[in-house]
């Protein structure tokens, strides 16, 4: 079967062409599976050597300032990185509990496996549905469904910086709802996959020690199935941060720092998104720049999201 | 011998049966309960999402909309048949580039090395290519492709589009047909190369049209989500209120409309006759995609028989 063992069965020998299209179909699947690893580079290159010019001028500050100003010229994307990260964890903090109680009860055998197939399709089906649709649907539907409920906690928590300005709109809170139904899918669909690797051996000697249905899914079956569903977390963390449209549609795009959850913000993507095609100069070098952040902040997240997996996964 | 349970039968042994008031019973019920609601509201967006586009997006859909163009800001009628049309320009050139690289570097890691440093970093690339922000891509793009204006001088471009969806689509159809040679069995191949075939032909005849249908699958999958796409595609493939001129093949060298960056585009303008248009592209993008996704569920669903 390997290649240096060729040579022992060799009946008959193989005509020149025939070892030239054989080497040369290898040598182009190398040079084809190459082009991912040029393309990585060349993106992390292009987007690098794009933001020298705005890491030179700016440095660190660029990361903690938080004026937008194309007029003056003078750039900084604190409050884009501080939306990122906001949005992205409260999505997480609201989509983990969600997701994760929906793979167990459609990998528990609580109600017919018929209907938990049809929960589970439609959870993926949710997967496929476009994020600009979604975007749509948050600015015609769920905003203004949601407003009176934000207006009361404006009226009734004033006095709380996150809740302190009136809702007007777009905001943070509809883009960390949007981002929460853009996640779920890949938190629930990727604990059910771990789920329901968690060998039966071990729900059946739980539940003979005298378990309860739960007692048995928090103490044994989510313990095992913890790195796959950290893994997911973790892909769906990702994403979060990098998801563009349905965000940029419905979180205001405001570059003025606030602390209100209320008030319009901004993230990196959707900054992107917003003033990529227009910008000019120093602009797109800031914007390569806050590009080359947001690389930095999903990757950073994808490779630690390997690690964990690697580090949690029990062996039974 | 002694039972530590504090509940008896009258025999005086311990009472196994369900006592379904104990604390820890009602804790689980409820708790079935909380994983119900849960899933009840995971489930809900969808309902809500696919019952708006299809009522506000369906109930305007009529041939106007599928043959005419958009009309200019502020004006009313026409229809979305240039974006439709464009949908399709700019994801079939992200196919015809994203498929053959795909599967050919798929079958690179499944076929001639499976285990070696090179094919590791290549996996590697390939999930960490995944994992870059859509958005990402674009921006890349535009700093290639557009900015240099390589493609005959010409800035936004089909074309530029179509690479910027290619590259969101690498990492799918590598996998897909990296894990689907995979599951090919070996006796396969030592038969094929037993019999005197060569590596070349093995792959051609034997194992890559016996793992078609999950190949197939995971690429209608990455086509659908392709299609679906916004972010890579404003900057790179822009937006055009005309028709493209594919006749001459002048068209996929200009900008060109696409349904996703319609909605975009539409949805934040103040006119509600284009908010609508907005609603009719979603109806129709979500039906292609819907389509798509459903034909892969059947692909696999054929292979599993």
């Amino acid at each position: 079967m390997a290649p240096d063992q060729d040579h022992l069965y060799r009946l008959r020998n193989r005509p020149f062409a025939e070892k030239l299209v054989d080497l040369g179909f290898k040598n182009i699947t190398i040079a084809l599976a190459s082009v991912v690893a040029v393309v990585l580079f060349a993106i992390l290159i292009v987007v690098f050597q794009g933001s020298l010019e705005a890491m030179g001028r700016y440095g660190l500050e660029f990361l903690v300032t938080s004026n937008w100003n194309p007029v003056d010229d003078e750039y900084g994307a604190g409050a884009a990185i501080y939306g990122t990260l906001l949005t992205s964890l409260l999505s997480l903090i609201i989509a983990v509990p969600l997701g994760v109680g929906t793979a167990i009860f459609i990998t528990e055998n609580i109600i017919p496996k018929s209907i938990r197939n049809l929960l589970g399709l439609m959870v993926e089906l949710l997967a496929a549905i476009p994020s600009v649709v979604l975007g749509l649907w948050a600015i015609f539907v769920m905003e203004p469904f949601i407003r009176p409920a934000l207006e009361f906690l404006h009226t009734a928590f004033h006095w709380l910086p996150m809740f302190s300005t009136p809702p007007m709109g777009p905001g943070t809170i509809p883009a960390v709802l949007i981002l929460v139904v853009m996640i779920l899918p890949i938190i629930t669909a990727i604990s059910r996959d771990s789920l329901n690797q968690v060998p039966g051996k071990l729900r059946q000697a739980a539940y003979g020690v005298g378990t309860t249905r739960w007692g048995a899914i928090i103490n044994v079956i989510l313990p095992a199935a913890v790195s796959g569903i950290v893994g997911g977390v973790m892909l769906a963390l990702g994403r979060a941060m990098g998801e563009t449209m349905a965000v940029t549609m419905i979180i205001g795009n405001s570059n003025n720092f606030s602390f209100s959850l209320l008030a319009p913000g901004n993230t990196i993507a959707a900054m992107l998104a917003n003033q990529f095609g227009e910008a000019d100069g120093s602009q797109v070098s800031s914007l390569m720049y806050a590009a080359f952040v947001l690389i930095v902040l999903t990757l950073g997240v994808n490779v630690m999201a390997r690690w964990l997996v690697k580090r949690l996964s029990l062996k039974y | 011998m002694s039972f530590t349970s504090s509940r008896r039968t009258t025999d005086g042994l311990p009472d196994l049966s369900y006592q379904p008031r104990a604390a820890r019973n009602i804790g689980s019920r409820f708790l079935t309960v909380v994983a119900a609601l849960f899933s009840g509201i995971a489930v809900l967006p969808l309902v809500l999402v696919l019952g708006y586009v299809l009522i506000k997006g369906g109930s305007t859909l009529g041939l106007n909309l599928l043959t005419e163009l958009p009309p200019p800001p502020g004006l009313e009628g026409g229809g979305i048949a240039n974006a439709i049309v464009g949908t399709l320009v700019v994801t079939l050139v992200a196919a015809l580039i994203a498929i053959p690289v795909g599967v050919g570097g798929g079958i690179f890691l499944a076929e001639y090395s499976r285990s070696g440093w090179f094919a590791q970093f290549i996996r590697f690339g390939t999930n960490v290519l995944s994992g870059v922000p859509s958005i990402i891509a674009g921006v890349f793009i535009y700093g290639t492709i557009v900015t240099s204006r390589v493609l005959f001088g010409n800035a936004y471009s089909a074309l530029a589009g179509g690479m910027a969806l290619a590259i969101l689509m690498l990492p799918t159809v590598i996998k897909t047909t990296d894990e689907g040679l995979k599951l090919v069995t070996d006796d396969l191949r030592r038969a094929a190369l037993g019999i005197g075939a060569s590596r070349f032909v093995m792959i051609a005849r034997i194992t890559l049209p016996t793992a078609f249908t999950p190949i197939a699958t995971g690429v209608v999958l990455s086509i659908a989500r392709a299609a679906g796409e916004t972010a890579p595609l404003i900057f790179t493939a822009l937006f055009s209120p005309y028709w493209s001129d594919l006749v001459s093949g002048d068209g996929l060298l200009a900008p060109i409309a696409s349904l996703s960056v319609l909605i975009y585009n539409f949805a934040i303008m103040p006119y509600e006759f284009h908010n609508q248009l907005a609603w009719s592209a979603s109806f129709v993008l979500v039906a292609m995609i819907l389509f798509l996704n459903l034909l892969s569920r059947w692909l696999g669903r054929f292979a599993s028989r």
